[in-house]
């Protein structure tokens, strides 16, 4: 490999506290020389290959951490492949995968497959996750031990929560002595049962199940009382109300070590976007009230927030075209993660710093893998946007399998020029 | 041919019968001008007109449905229409075919009708996008039931003479009800003000707002209180305890003649039906002549019915 230099690029990389224009250089194995201002045209060899990155931003490829992916067993929704092209077009360069396939994701021989098989048709890093139970029924849990072993990640039931609370104790005991990450969905189901839709005006005018904010409380706070006890690596997917936020805030205030995620949909649209039915806005955990959304906007700000996820979940045509309580929960979203994030910088509710950090470093961190960064020796995984550039979602252009986008027709602002992985070219505009 | 491609143009967008909330006033209320007409033609000899000659209706029920659908079929037949009753209780969904899969077979049959009842909130919708015909919804899970709020308001105008001005109150289990939403909508936008009283458990948390005012206490809910709907315990809907027992609701929400003389001292009762007599309802109070609209309810739902099937027919 020759080696690169990106010259006229506006460098964001949270990781080392950087937002100045400058060059970075990779070195012949992909691997960041030189960062920054510092790093000059000179420090390269004559036949170095010079990108002109035109005054975009360059940041470090994103993270996402949590994502669906349809293999093995629900390949017409999604596959390596199809999830590769569509997280790179997006920026993102590093994908957690969710063990919720066909079979589970939650024996040593399952993750050896998906390990093989994501290294074969992937073409972005792939971090498995493993379930945090057997089949995610809650009930037995998985050998942590041994999938960490053979390269599970960190632990979680997707869109499922551990119901008994002794379960979770012992889950928590057991995690914290061999240093696993569990990464928990909050909802209480006996408060969640057969709900659709936030537990509000909308759930009342379309007569629909709802689901307080309640449900996700209660399991956080119990999580947490639990935590005092069983400090493990403990992370809460996704939360999304106002009263979630101020249960984290009071807990970080006093001290206590866990992290928090956010799924770009709660940043970013409320109830009132269901309209009359929307099944592709039918989510979980569901899409609140406003000052829900302007809360967890604020909550990234003041970094009770770590992480903002893509909640990628792609699902085909058939299981969205039914009434609103039977259709398939879920939306795409890798591929207008980093757009769609950049509205918050477009309508000054977060400095653009702040946003960036929640998308790389920061789940870099609480994963503890070396990604999310451009220091010196990092893996060149990188992203180049144009911050300005307009553009409006059209679902039959996504890359994913499936076209079920919670955004279907939004202008947005902000577009990924190309993407780079381990120092290669992956995705140019 | 030239009238061909406008024809087109109008079977393409077919107006639908969703709900009372997507309703402008003016349609509402020429629905109900229309029925009028037929009130009285339901009650002739000869009860049989050819409005709807030559055209299909399909009424879809999959929900148990006594009253609406043989009302919705009566009304087809008397305009004439050819009516066909699927009982989708036990048919090709249990195979496994989805909505939109029996919506798109019987499209293929060219109806100019279709009478919809689902269990789920929003079904009609979907199948009003996926048709070529008038949909109309006969009740959806618990989200509207348009022709009942609109064969209500009839027999209040039949009755009384006017909407406007009225104090109305909604008792029961609002939660669960379609009729209790669709007569929100209507009566309000009538010009009425609408009291809903319900136990907490059965109160949808932000009815309020609805444009309604929420009681749990049937005395002050019904003071002044012209017409009195009582709504039925939907047991079917209910999963889980919302209730101590259906002799501690009869207490404090059945409607009883010494509850009554809360409200307004003519004030009339009104019940979609079916009824569980004892339970939200006292036997005889429910029977009264004098104070219970329930037969006429159940008469003018036809016209009602056939003035919809009129409207929507295009």
């Amino acid at each position: 490999m020759k080696e690169k230099i990106f010259i006229n690029a506006r460098i964001i990389d949270p990781s080392q506290n950087m937002d100045e224009k400058g060059s970075l250089i990779l070195n012949d194995n992909g691997k960041v020389k030189a960062i920054g201002k510092s790093a000059k045209k000179k420090d390269v060899s004559p036949d170095a290959e010079i990108i002109d990155v035109k005054g975009n931003i360059l940041i470090p490829g994103l993270v996402d951490m949590k994502a669906f992916v349809g293999e093995p067993g629900y390949e017409y929704k999604e596959n390596f492949r199809t999830l590769s092209h569509a997280a790179l077009a997006g920026g993102v360069t590093s994908i957690v995968t969710m063990p919720n396939t066909k079979p589970f994701i939650d024996n040593v021989s399952m993750v050896d497959f998906i390990i093989r098989r994501g290294r074969d048709k992937a073409s972005v890093n792939l971090f498995p996750c493993a379930s945090i139970t057997k089949q995610s029924e809650g009930k037995l849990m998985t050998e942590f031990g041994l999938l960490s072993g053979r390269g599970i990640i960190g632990f979680s039931d997707v869109n499922k929560t551990i119901q008994n609370t002794e379960l979770m104790a012992r889950i928590m005991d057991y995690a914290s002595d061999i240093g696993v990450l569990i990464m928990q969905h909050a909802e209480d189901y006996e408060l969640s049962k057969n709900a659709c839709i936030n537990d509000g005006e909308i759930a009342t005018r379309l007569g629909l199940e709802g689901v307080s904010t309640i449900a996700e409380r209660i399991i956080i706070e119990r999580d947490l009382t639990l935590l005092s006890e069983y400090p493990c690596r403990y992370h809460i997917n996704q939360i999304s109300s106002k009263q979630s936020l101020e249960v984290i805030k009071k807990n970080k205030n006093n001290g206590k070590k866990f992290t928090v995620g956010v799924s770009i949909n709660n940043l970013s649209l409320n109830e009132n976007d269901i309209g009359e039915f929307k099944t592709f806005l039918k989510l979980s955990p569901p899409l609140r009230l406003e000052e829900d959304r302007v809360a967890l906007v604020k909550g990234i700000k003041e970094g009770l927030i770590d992480v903002i996820v893509s909640d990628h979940l792609p699902e085909d045509e058939e299981s969205k075209r039914l009434p609103f309580a039977q259709a398939a929960t879920g939306a795409i979203g890798v591929e207008t993660l980093l757009p769609l994030s950049l509205e918050m910088f477009h309508n000054e509710s977060l400095p653009i710093n702040k946003i960036i950090e929640a998308l790389t470093i920061n789940p870099a961190k609480i994963l503890k893998i070396k990604k999310g960064s451009l220091s010196k020796g990092s893996d060149g995984d990188i992203c180049i946007f144009d911050l300005e550039a307009p553009w409006k979602v059209d679902a039959s252009k996504l890359k994913s399998k499936s076209k079920n986008t919670a955004i279907e027709g939004r202008n947005l602002q902000g577009k990924v020029l190309m993407t780079y992985l381990n120092g290669q070219l992956a995705f140019k505009q | 041919m030239a009238v061909k491609k406008n024809n087109t143009a109008i079977r393409n967008t077919p107006k639908h019968l969703l709900g009372i909330q997507n309703l402008s006033i003016l349609e509402a209320k020429s629905i109900l001008d229309e029925a009028k007409k037929f009130i009285k033609l339901n009650r002739s000899d000869s009860k049989k007109l050819d409005i709807l000659r030559g055209k299909t209706q399909i009424n879809l029920f999959f929900e148990p449905s006594t009253r609406t659908q043989s009302s919705f079929d009566l009304a087809g037949k008397r305009l004439g229409a050819d009516v066909m009753s699927m009982n989708m209780d036990n048919s090709a969904l249990k195979k496994g075919e989805t909505l939109i899969d029996t919506a798109m077979t019987l499209n293929a049959m060219h109806p100019d009708l279709i009478v919809i009842r689902h269990q789920d909130s929003g079904a009609p919708n979907l199948l009003s996008q996926k048709v070529n015909c008038a949909v109309i919804n006969a009740g959806d899970g618990r989200r509207e039931h348009p022709t009942q709020a609109l064969l209500d308001a009839l027999t209040i105008i039949n009755r009384i003479g006017k909407i406007e001005g009225l104090k109305i109150a909604i008792c029961g289990d609002i939660l669960h009800s379609r009729v209790a939403r669709s007569n929100i909508y209507l009566m309000n936008m009538l010009g009425a003000e609408v009291n809903v009283i319900a136990p907490k458990t059965l109160m949808p948390k932000a009815i309020n707002r609805m444009g309604v005012k929420s009681f749990t206490d049937m005395k002050k809910g019904l003071d002044g209180c012209d017409i009195v709907m009582m709504l039925r315990l939907q047991n079917e809907r209910m999963q889980g305890s919302f209730l101590p027992s259906r002799r501690e609701y009869y207490e404090f929400y059945g409607l009883t003649p010494e509850k009554l003389k809360y409200a307004k001292k003519d004030a009339l009762i009104m019940h979609p039906g079916p009824m569980n007599r004892g339970v939200e309802i006292d036997t005889k109070l429910a029977d009264d002549i004098n104070v219970s609209l329930v037969k006429e309810q159940v008469e003018l739902g036809v016209a009602v019915r056939m003035a919809c099937l009129k409207k929507y027919c295009k």
